[in-house]
């Protein structure tokens, strides 16, 4: 695995073609996340679809210079901070005096915008923990073959 | 009556698992897989069920392939070969054929009369278009409340029985993921190196622990 991914660099055209593709990777998973509530998508599909744009990235241009992009420690917070978000909604939404993760206690006024906010701040919770899931998954498998 | 596409796309996926199953080449295999869960992401769309593609698509034929092919540089490039036995394959023949028998049962593709359809979801797209037209008439009435039947009122009614009605259950997936993730690292990740581009909360991290 250490010689392989100089070798990837080597390569102008993969090199080329996905730096012209993961942000519009990105963009399309940021599209999927928040635009859930209207179409098909949702945390987990944006969260997969983030995670493969960052593992393409690690897989032309090498470990070393992924971990520089994406630090290994920030994903492993990450899967925790997404699964914290989510909890934290159900949390909040018990203290208001509702059941948990009943989301229409999040907007004093109409609760069909407290159950978007929730369902917006629980996807985005998914999202995040998939996203660093999938990350520390790929760091885990591929860093074995380093050495 | 299936689609001349569907048709199409089955054979190309039966076509692919027979390969993969017969190929020795552990690297051909590999990326056959990522070309089935291409072809069932395929499927997926012409079904109409496009978060699940969406997955499929992701998982199956992007990160899952770079896993395999993770693995495959760790360990051996090509199958080891074993003498043919007989009695795994009749094994796995009954048990295929016990679930092709299986499915016999099982409801038409599309069948409105279906189990599933039956009570719950027809409830709740019942609940969400009422409280969906009732929010285009006048906005600002809340929608259903009081009756005992809460109305999410988002346009894409997967997603409020995913996060809304059945919050719980994702919230429980959620932790699937997250405690799947730990054993993964547990098992396989090796000693941090002590790297030159080390950042600094790791070393503090280090030291106090």
């Amino acid at each position: 695995m250490k010689k392989q991914p100089m070798r990837m660099r080597e390569k102008i055209i993969l090199r080329v073609v996905s730096k012209a593709f993961i942000p519009f990777i990105f963009l399309f998973a940021l599209y999927i996340q928040f635009h859930g509530d209207f179409g098909p998508g949702g945390g987990f599909q944006a969260g997969v679809v983030f995670a493969a744009g960052i593992i393409l990235y690690g897989v032309i241009f090498g470990l070393d210079t992924m971990r520089l992009a994406v630090p290994e420690r920030l994903m492993e917070y990450g899967i925790v901070l997404g699964l914290i978000l989510y909890g934290g909604v159900g949390i909040v939404s018990l203290i208001s005096g509702a059941n948990f993760l009943d989301y229409d206690v999040l907007n004093a006024h109409d609760p069909t915008h407290g159950q978007h906010l929730g369902i917006l701040l629980v996807e985005l919770g998914v999202g995040i923990t998939v996203t660093c899931a999938m990350t520390t998954i790929f760091y885990a498998l591929a860093g074995r073959g380093e050495k | 009556m299936p689609l001349p596409i569907e048709i199409v796309l089955f054979i190309f996926l039966l076509t692919t698992a027979v390969v993969i199953a017969r190929l020795e080449d552990l690297f051909a295999a590999a990326m056959l897989t990522g070309i089935f869960s291409l072809l069932s992401a395929g499927l997926f769309t012409i079904m109409d069920a496009v978060d699940v593609a969406f997955t499929e698509a992701a998982v199956g034929a992007g990160v899952a392939t770079v896993f395999i092919l993770c693995t495959l540089s760790l360990t051996a490039k090509r199958e080891y070969q074993q003498p043919t036995r007989i009695l795994p394959f009749i094994v796995v023949g009954i048990t295929g054929a016990a679930l092709i028998y299986g499915t016999l049962d099982m409801p038409a593709y599309g069948d409105p009369d279906a189990v599933p359809h039956g009570h719950l979801s027809a409830k709740f797209i019942e609940i969400e278009e009422k409280a969906f037209l009732s929010q285009d008439k006048h906005a600002a009435e809340p929608a259903q409340h009081g009756s005992g039947e809460k109305a999410v009122g988002l346009p894409n009614i997967v997603t409020s029985i995913l996060a809304s009605y059945r919050g719980y259950d994702t919230f429980g997936e959620t932790a699937v993921i997250f405690t799947a993730t730990i054993g993964v690292m547990l098992l396989l990740r090796t000693r941090r190196r002590e790297k030159k581009v080390s950042p600094p909360n790791r070393d503090q991290m280090e030291t106090t622990s």
